[in-house]
C-alpha cells in the first residue's frame, strides 16, 4: 500500500474517493463497522466543506500510534477565504452555504479529537483523530 | 450512474446498492419524481440496507426526495438503514425526523399497504 497520500479535491466525485480512501484505511486498521461509518462521513462533510466553501484543497488519512492505542487522523486543508467565525461554525444549525449546517460540529461528534485553524483570506485546516477502542 | 426504479402495482421500488455521490443523488430525486408524476404511484419503499454512509448532504437530498413525494400525493418509507448508519446519522444531529421508516422492505411495503389501504 503507498504511503497515504493526499487526496486532492476539487470536484464532487474526489468526495467520494476520499472517503472511500477512509474507510479502507479504518478497515485495516481495525476499526468497527460504526467507526468506519464514523470516520468515512467525517471524511465526507469535510471535503464537501472543501469543495463547497474553498473550491479545492487536500484530505489526508493517516494512521496515529500513541502508546498502545493506535487510531487514525484525517487533516482537512484549503487556502479559500477562510472562516470568518470558527465559533459560530462549530454551533449546530448554522450554515453559510444553505446547507443542514450540520457539517463542522457533526464532525466534532463523529470524532474523539478536533482542531481548528482558520483565517480570513488565508484558508482552513482541520485536524481530526478517532482512537480505535479495544 | 442511476439508480433503477422498479414498478410494483402501485407502488415503486427502489434499492439503493451503490455509494451514493452527490449528483447520482441529485439525478435519482428528479428520476423518482418523474416516474410517481408518469405512474400515478401513490407509495415508494427506498431501501437503503445497501448504503455504508449518509452524510448531511445525502440525508438533506433523501429528506427532499421524501417531501417532494408527498407533494405529489405520494408516500415514502425508508426500509434497512443499518445501524452504523443510523448512530452517524443521529451524531450529525439529523434523525430524519418525520421519515416513514421500517426493518426491512417486507415490513415498508406492509406499513405502506396499512397506510394507503387501511
Amino acid at each position: 500500500m503507498d504511503n497515504n497520500p493526499s487526496i486532492h479535491v476539487y470536484n464532487e466525485w474526489d468526495i467520494v474517493v476520499a472517503r472511500q480512501s477512509g474507510r479502507d484505511l479504518a478497515k485495516s486498521l481495525g476499526f468497527g463497522e460504526v467507526d468506519q461509518a464514523r470516520i468515512t462521513t467525517a471524511i465526507s462533510e469535510l471535503a464537501r466543506n472543501i469543495y463547497l466553501y474553498a473550491k479545492q484543497g487536500e484530505i489526508e488519512v493517516s494512521p496515529v500510534y500513541e502508546g498502545d492505542k493506535v487510531g487514525i487522523k484525517i487533516i482537512s486543508r484549503d487556502n479559500g477565504p477562510g472562516i470568518k467565525d470558527v465559533m459560530k461554525a462549530l454551533e449546530d444549525g448554522y450554515s453559510t452555504s444553505g446547507g443542514l449546517g450540520a457539517g463542522l460540529p457533526g464532525v466534532k461528534r463523529l470524532m474523539d479529537e478536533f482542531s481548528i485553524e482558520s483565517s480570513e483570506g488565508k484558508g482552513t485546516l482541520i485536524t481530526a483523530v478517532k482512537w480505535k477502542l479495544f | 450512474m442511476r439508480i433503477p426504479i422498479l414498478k410494483l402495482g402501485n407502488y415503486l421500488l427502489v434499492s439503493i446498492q451503490i455509494e451514493l455521490d452527490d449528483k447520482t443523488a441529485v439525478q435519482f430525486q428528479q428520476d423518482l419524481l418523474n416516474m410517481i408524476h408518469k405512474t400515478g404511484s401513490t407509495g415508494v419503499v427506498i431501501d437503503l440496507t445497501s448504503v455504508q454512509m449518509i452524510d448531511s448532504y445525502i440525508a438533506r437530498v433523501l429528506g427532499d426526495v421524501v417531501k417532494m413525494s408527498e407533494l405529489l400525493g405520494c408516500e415514502v418509507i425508508f426500509t434497512g438503514i443499518q445501524p452504523a448508519v443510523s448512530i452517524t446519522l443521529i451524531d450529525l444531529g439529523i434523525g430524519f425526523r418525520n421519515i416513514k421508516t421500517a426493518m426491512n422492505l417486507e415490513q415498508g411495503l406492509e406499513k405502506l399497504k396499512q397506510s394507503l389501504e387501511g
